[in-house]
């Protein structure tokens, strides 16, 4: 058998440095290092926000923002951390890894994924310029629709939803090209011999991920023009006295949003299973059973979406529907812990940051999961619905069972794209620091919401002001020692401990038999996989 | 040069066009902003010229770095950068880029039959008690029953649908025959029959262009005469944002068309290599199918 030989750039063309490097550069890595850079920025900016929410939260009353600047605040929050922070991480970890983890020699569309990066930071300013421009007594600031967009509101809201809606154009363009990119490596760059059952599971999970993307980022643009047509053209789509209907939109709405959720949260379940297997030092247990797993959850995220907006009226059949369907992913999601607790079953365990970030996201995640089943339930949600639970209930997800897992990802590849190792006393602070402050944010959170605390109000009653003082001054504490995380990443990028190829005692795959960090052109020889 | 065999990947040099591209589309989208922001603020008239302004601006740096940037690919495929291996990425990309073009007109077509069948028969069928529009009926076309919007006195007029079987007929039959010319000019270039192939092309540009312009008169008819604007509820807004997403299509679909029949009569494309060729067509045969969907559902039933 021969080896396929793989040519990169022309051999005597030298890459420009600078910034002229990174506005150029068509290579996966320096781009995989640009996404993730912007979403630890963009991070951090999200984090910000949140955190002048909860000190204006920390106390009943109004003390420091105005109510309008509350909402304006709360909505750029979530778009930020969904589409700039928490997306934008999954996608720089498909560009680094994909190609090494299959062999590859770059993404099979280089230039396009130029592009794919190139769109945020012009969305991050569209997001962000409203409250720059109000400062100069242009318009009225960021949309303060939450991030939802509902109308009617969001057809009567000023200059900034049209920002919003411009900023979402771009960051689904930038999505829509980042899958292309992806299905296309996955499906025309893989090593000889590796077949698609012998992917990594990262790979699957992005796969799966970007068909999700395919199907419904264009459906969320339709909505969105749909609203800019409402708002400047005169169409009447989500308007009862043309013959159209508000609810219409939330139906679109969480078409894409509903499908979102495991978006953020696919890309995770593929590497997490990785983790586990590396710090087990055991095969992964049920690599099939995950994968059709994945699949199931894949198809059944597109016909789930009305869940979100149960108490917005709907036929009972619809409700009936809509509950069972949604309960059914929980299926497939047993499967998958299931597949995560027998990998570590009986293995011969370590804790490093990974792996303790990997476990715990095991269990907050599955709170979140769990939490999820109840709000599934038509009868109690009514209870629930708009409440403080269901904000507790998807920080479990998308902080514990996103973030937390992109940041178990971070220490487990950090070494790999750096070449150093990063200091593991901080890394095992930073983690347990953030699980404790985490659950010390939530949890009260959920109480606030069982006792009746509506989301998204700048002021309370006063009977839920003692959790609301514990939940601001653990997310105070969960803020800043994302800090640590920050400085952990910088000080193993500028040196520290040379990292060894394989980095990992128990670490199996493509991407670990390369150097660390691995050579600008990774393999010039396509690997043969058996 | 490098050496170039069948088994290497070819991975283009750093490129600028796509950065700049971005540029030009924050550029765009801020203008369009800034035009539009007196709508809904009287205070923000002044916005208006400067938002024209960057309109424009925007749209020419997107056209000129698009033109570049397929002018360096079109280089790349004529100095025999690609081969099979980067055929087959450029065209799974493009299936994949065509299914979430269609999830974009899935959303609009998902706006019609719920209006259509959920909430314009929602609104005639309350309880006489409880609805403020009681002599509203639930017939199709509808513009709703009408009422004060946001302050906005909304009075529908009678609507008469869009017929098929006038101009849309026509059309149907100009963007089918299209697609049967655009396949023969294939063939011709499969044959290398270089004659046939621009001829073919020539034929689908013509086409193209003619169902364009009964496109235009059709939406003139219907504000002219007819009384069908955007304005008009349900129907309208279904009407011409289906035709007239659709219609922004064919607009593409012919300047690449026109620029493929420009690239064959240069000489470009052989029997065994013409994926810019191919990718232009099945975008074609994507917008033909489009159409058919429009022609059942917005104008037949």
């Amino acid at each position: 058998m021969s080896t396929t030989t793989v040519a990169h750039h022309e051999e005597h063309a030298e890459h420009p440095t600078g910034i002229m490097r990174w506005l150029t550069t068509t290579n996966h890595k320096d781009i995989g290092t640009m996404y993730l850079t912007f979403s630890l920025i963009m991070f951090l900016v999200g984090g910000s926000m949140i955190l002048a929410i909860r000190a204006e939260l920390f106390q009943p009353g109004l003390q420091l923002l105005n109510p309008e600047f509350f909402n304006q605040l709360i909505g750029v929050h979530a778009l930020i951390m969904i589409f700039a922070a928490l997306m934008p991480a999954a996608t720089g970890f498909a560009n680094w890894m994909i190609p090494l983890q299959i062999g590859a020699p770059d993404m099979a569309l280089p230039r396009l994924n130029n592009w794919g990066f190139w769109l945020l930071p012009p969305s991050a300013i569209l997001l962000t310029l409203p409250f720059t421009l109000a400062l100069f007594g242009i318009g009225d600031g960021a949309m303060a629709t939450g991030w939802t967009f509902y109308p009617p509101l969001s057809v009567q809201g000023g200059i900034g939803v049209d920002f919003a809606i411009f900023a979402v154009h771009l960051l689904g363009i930038s999505s829509v090209l980042g899958s292309i990119n992806i299905i296309v490596t996955l499906f025309n760059m893989r090593a000889p011999g590796m077949t698609l059952m012998k992917m990594p599971m990262f790979a699957w999970g992005w796969l799966i991920t970007a068909f999700l993307l395919i199907a419904t980022i264009p459906v969320l643009a339709g909505a969105v023009t749909m609203l800019l047509t409402d708002r400047h053209f005169g169409t009447h789509f989500f308007d009862a006295a043309g013959g159209g209907d508000p609810i219409m939109f939330q139906h679109l709405f969480w078409f894409f949003g509903h499908p979102e959720v495991y978006i953020l949260l696919l890309p995770v379940w593929g590497f997490i299973p990785q983790i586990l297997e590396t710090f087990s030092r055991k095969p992964m247990y049920g690599y099939k059973a995950q994968v059709y797993s994945l699949w199931a959850i894949g198809a059944l995220a597109v016909v789930v979406w009305a869940h979100h907006f149960f108490t917005a009226g709907m036929p009972v059949p619809a409700l009936l529907y809509f509950m069972y369907s949604t309960m059914a992913i929980s299926l497939p999601l047993a499967v998958l812990f299931f597949c995560w607790i027998k990998t570590m079953w009986k293995g011969s365990m370590s804790f490093e940051t990974p792996m303790l970030f990997a476990v715990g996201w095991i269990i907050l995640f599955g709170i979140g999961g769990l939490t999820g089943l109840v709000l599934a339930d038509v009868a109690a949600d009514a209870q629930y619905h708009n409440s403080y639970f269901v904000v507790a209930h998807f920080h479990y997800t998308l902080f514990a069972g996103g973030i937390m897992g992109i940041m178990a990802g971070t220490y487990y590849w950090l070494p790999k794209m750096t070449g150093n190792m990063y200091s593991e006393k901080l890394g095992k602070l930073h983690f347990w620091l953030t699980a404790i402050s985490f659950n010390l944010t939530f949890i009260p959170q959920f109480f606030l919401g069982l006792a009746g605390m509506p989301r998204r109000i700048p002021d309370y009653a006063l009977q839920f002001a003692e959790f609301n003082m514990i939940s601001s001054i653990a997310a105070f504490v969960l803020g800043f020692s994302q800090l640590l995380f920050v400085y952990n990443i910088i000080s193993c990028a500028r040196g520290g401990k040379k990292a060894t190829d394989q980095v990992w005692e128990g670490a199996k795959g493509l991407e670990w038999t390369l150097p660390s960090p691995p050579p600008y052109h990774s393999f010039t020889e396509q690997p043969i996989v058996k | 040069m490098a050496t170039h065999s069948t088994n290497q990947y070819y991975v283009p040099h750093g490129s600028i066009y796509p950065s700049i591209i971005s540029i030009g589309l924050l550029t765009l989208a801020s203008g369009f902003i800034f035009n539009v922001a007196t709508d809904k603020s009287k205070d923000l008239t002044y916005l208006q010229a400067p938002g024209k302004w960057m309109m424009i601006i925007g749209a020419l740096i997107i056209s000129f770095m698009v033109f570049k940037w397929m002018g360096s690919v079109i280089n790349e495929s004529l100095t025999g950068k690609y081969s099979k291996w980067e055929d087959k990425s450029f065209r799974v990309g493009m299936i994949v880029f065509i299914c979430s073009e269609l999830a974009f007109f899935a959303a609009f077509f998902g706006a019609l039959f719920y209006m259509r069948i959920l909430s314009v028969p929602d609104l005639a069928g309350y309880d006489l008690d409880i609805t403020p529009y009681k002599d509203f009926l639930s017939t199709w076309p509808s513009s709703g029953p009408g009422g004060t919007v946001l302050g906005v006195e909304y009075k529908p007029g009678t609507l008469n649908a869009m017929g098929a079987w006038g101009l849309p007929a026509i059309n149907t039959a100009l963007l089918l025959t299209s697609g049967a010319t655009i396949t023969w000019a294939h063939w011709a270039l499969i044959k290398n029959n270089r004659t046939q192939l621009i001829a073919g092309m020539a034929l689908t540009v013509a086409l193209g262009i003619a169902f364009l312009i009964c496109q235009a008169m059709e939406y003139h008819h219907a504000y002219t005469e007819m009384g069908l604007t955007l304005h008009s509820g349900a129907y309208g807004a279904t009407f011409f944002m289906l035709t007239g997403f659709h219609g922004f299509h064919v607009t593409l679909g012919t300047v690449m068309l026109i620029v493929i029949l420009i690239r064959c009569m240069k000489g470009h494309f052989t029997p065994e290599h013409h994926f810019g060729f191919e990718g232009v067509a099945w975008y074609w045969h994507f917008v033909d199918v489009v159409w058919l969907g429009l022609f059942i559902f917005v104008y037949w039933l």
